[in-house]
């Protein structure tokens, strides 16, 4: 387990560098991105613009000084807004993180239930329709259905809200976790957290549909590796009832390759995340990657992928305990 | 060139080779194989087939689909199905190539760090886990950003993003290859590192490559265009085809702007999922969806 952490360190550590050394090697100018045209025409404004963000510096400084503010919690200020970037990342991940958490359960449910479906009824036709929507689900440009299904249920039928976290008339609920459904609960705004649920339900869905597809593939593939287990013959020997067998015998064996896939699904939530928000205007992480990405702001950019890429690894590390914990048979080193 | 000639073994292998006709008789198989080939045939034959120049601005912006305009044509009076045909041309032979460069760099560098293991093995697989630990988007985002956007370099951003799973699987293969008999035999016949790693090896290997590219070419596809959904791969006025779902989103009630570039590379990408995952029912039988239950 200490090995792994320090393994975590160091990756941690390579992460920066890469992120430091993209956005340094390369021809794009900062300066020429972020300052107004006038600006860039005034050679005091451009040397004032290097110095306060220490781009004067020769780069293994640079890079030093980085690492250096990053172990105090500083990710450096953002070019754009002259946020502290640590300050926006926490103002955008709650938005994100509400949509993913959903997003994945929603997924989980239906794909593994499914998935189990299709293993049950295997090589019938249940089997071989699911096996085509779950292709379907992994070939869908997220992007496209986005805009399918706010036109579709936002434009022309109205069941549900169109883009944003809010309906205009309700104020942000008091910040506790970020999360609007819960703090307009915690603060006994009804009205407020039904309205950001139903904001929820489009944006969530269209981000589950590919982990549906793949985590209907990987159940099935699960479920029918154990399907054929002694100890489940003797289940239903012994007159346990199918559905009793399915769900604490077959499933449980198959949980272990099922949990793997979460790290997964969360990598494919965020790249779904950074083309959904954009449509939805969801003031999210996706958004502020895209908006940091394309005007070069350096800290935000280095700060953005840093911030999803531990998280990334710590779901990942989540997911190998975990695994541990459901099969005792494999622990992590 | 010590080696004994031995033509006989390698047709006895041959025996054991699975094979593909039966691929081809499943459903699912043909209809991707259609649907891939209707594509590449509507790529190579674009300027036949489209009706109008997909750059013309000469229609009436936002028509809806008629007879003339089958698709309806964009803010811009351009007819949107001759720019959904024309797409086929970038899209396809993009990603072939993207999947292309991706394999070749990652078999390469996965077989050379298998079969030398050390220190080499140790610098490619660390910067292979590297690339991992970010989301595919996030990481092709920051260097199409930095390197400028256009198509070629989010193909580039998207082969750095994409071949440490090809170096991964191979290094593996050629781990568990590399302890085999025959191939220790070979050495110590005194072939060298290269020929042992291009005649005992990769043949072995080239199945679950296969397998592995043709799944990656629908991600490929849906990477690419939705770089270029995001303004950072094809740049007006190239017809892309996720430019072209952009559009739709500024135009919001105009549906059929953005429906059907949508629509093309939904079913383009279904087409190489199809194809890969009835492959990989002959080929890799342990993860097929066919596997498990029957007949073990």
């Amino acid at each position: 387990m200490a090995r792994r952490f320090v393994a975590l360190v160091f990756l941690g550590l390579g992460i920066t560098l890469v992120a430091f050394l993209l956005t340094n090697l390369v021809p794009g100018d900062p300066a020429a991105a972020n300052l107004g045209q006038r600006a860039i025409e005034d050679p005091a404004a451009v040397a004032s613009f290097r110095a306060r963000y220490g781009l004067d510096k020769p780069l293994p400084q640079q890079y030093g000084i980085y690492v250096w503010r990053l172990l105090h919690g500083d990710l450096g200020e953002s070019q754009q807004a002259r946020l502290p970037v640590i300050e926006e990342l926490g103002t955008y991940a709650p938005a994100t993180a509400e949509l993913a958490i959903l997003s994945i359960l929603i997924a989980v449910f239906v794909g593994v239930g499914l998935g189990i479906l299709a293993a049950v009824r295997q090589n019938r036709l249940t089997d071989h329709v699911l096996r085509v929507v779950s292709l379907s689900g992994v070939s869908m440009p997220t992007f496209w259905l986005a805009l399918v299904a706010l036109y579709v249920f936002f434009f022309r039928l109205n069941w549900l809200p169109g883009i944003g976290r809010l309906d205009p008339q309700y104020s942000e609920p008091q910040h506790h976790t970020g999360f609007f459904t819960i703090d307009a609960m915690l603060e006994g705004e009804w009205a407020t957290a039904a309205d950001a649920a139903r904001h929820l339900v489009l944006p969530a869905l269209v981000l589950a549909l590919y982990n549906v597809g793949l985590l209907t593939r990987y159940t099935r593939t699960a479920v029918l590796e154990v399907v054929n287990n002694d100890y489940v013959r003797s289940a239903r020997a012994k007159g346990l009832p199918e559905r009793r067998v399915v769900l604490s015998h077959i499933l449980r064996a198959a949980l272990p390759s099922v949990i793997t896939v979460i790290g997964l699904a969360f990598a494919n939530v965020m790249t779904g995340a950074v083309l959904v928000e954009n449509i939805f205007a969801w003031p999210g992480i996706g958004q502020y990657a895209y908006h940091s990405a394309t005007t070069l702001d350096l800290p935000a950019i280095m700060g953005v992928s840093l911030f999803v890429a531990v998280v990334y690894i710590v779901i990942n590390f989540v997911v190998d305990v975990l695994y541990g914990v459901i099969d005792p048979r494999i622990r992590v080193a | 060139m010590s080696v004994a000639p031995a033509p006989a073994p390698t047709s006895r292998f041959r025996l054991h080779r699975p094979r593909l006709s039966v691929a081809w008789r499943q459903p699912l198989a043909i209809t991707g194989l259609v649907l891939a080939t209707g594509w590449i045939v509507v790529a190579v034959l674009a300027p036949l087939l489209a009706p109008h120049d997909p750059l013309a601005q000469d229609a009436a912006p936002l028509l809806a689909p008629s007879g003339d305009y089958l698709f309806g044509t964009d803010e811009l009076g351009r007819d949107v199905l001759s720019r959904v045909i024309f797409g086929a041309r970038l899209s396809i032979p993009l990603a072939l190539l993207l999947v292309g460069l991706a394999l070749v760099i990652g078999a390469t560098l996965g077989a050379i760090a298998g079969y030398f293991g050390g220190i080499v093995d140790g610098l490619v697989m660390r910067s292979a886990d590297l690339v991992f630990a970010f989301p595919a988007i996030i990481l092709a985002m920051v260097v199409t950003a930095v390197l400028g956007p256009s198509i070629r370099n989010a193909v580039l951003a998207l082969v750095v993003v994409s071949w440490p799973a090809y170096a991964r699987v191979v290094r593996g293969l050629v781990l568990s290859i590399g302890q085999t008999e025959y191939v220790t035999a070979t050495r110590l016949l005194g072939s060298s590192a290269r020929r042992s790693l291009v005649r005992d090896v990769l043949p072995n290997i080239a199945g679950p490559v296969l397998v592995l590219a043709t799944l990656d070419l629908g991600n490929a596809i849906l990477l690419l265009s939705g770089l270029s959904f995001l303004g950072l791969g094809a740049q007006p006025p190239q017809p892309e085809w996720g430019a072209g779902v952009a559009e739709g989103t500024q135009y919001f009630q105009f549906w059929w702007i953005g429906t059907f570039p949508g629509l093309a590379i939904f079913t383009v990408v279904l087409a190489f999922n199809f194809l890969g995952d009835s492959l990989r029912d002959v080929l890799d039988p342990q993860s097929s969806w066919r596997a498990g239950g029957e007949g073990e």
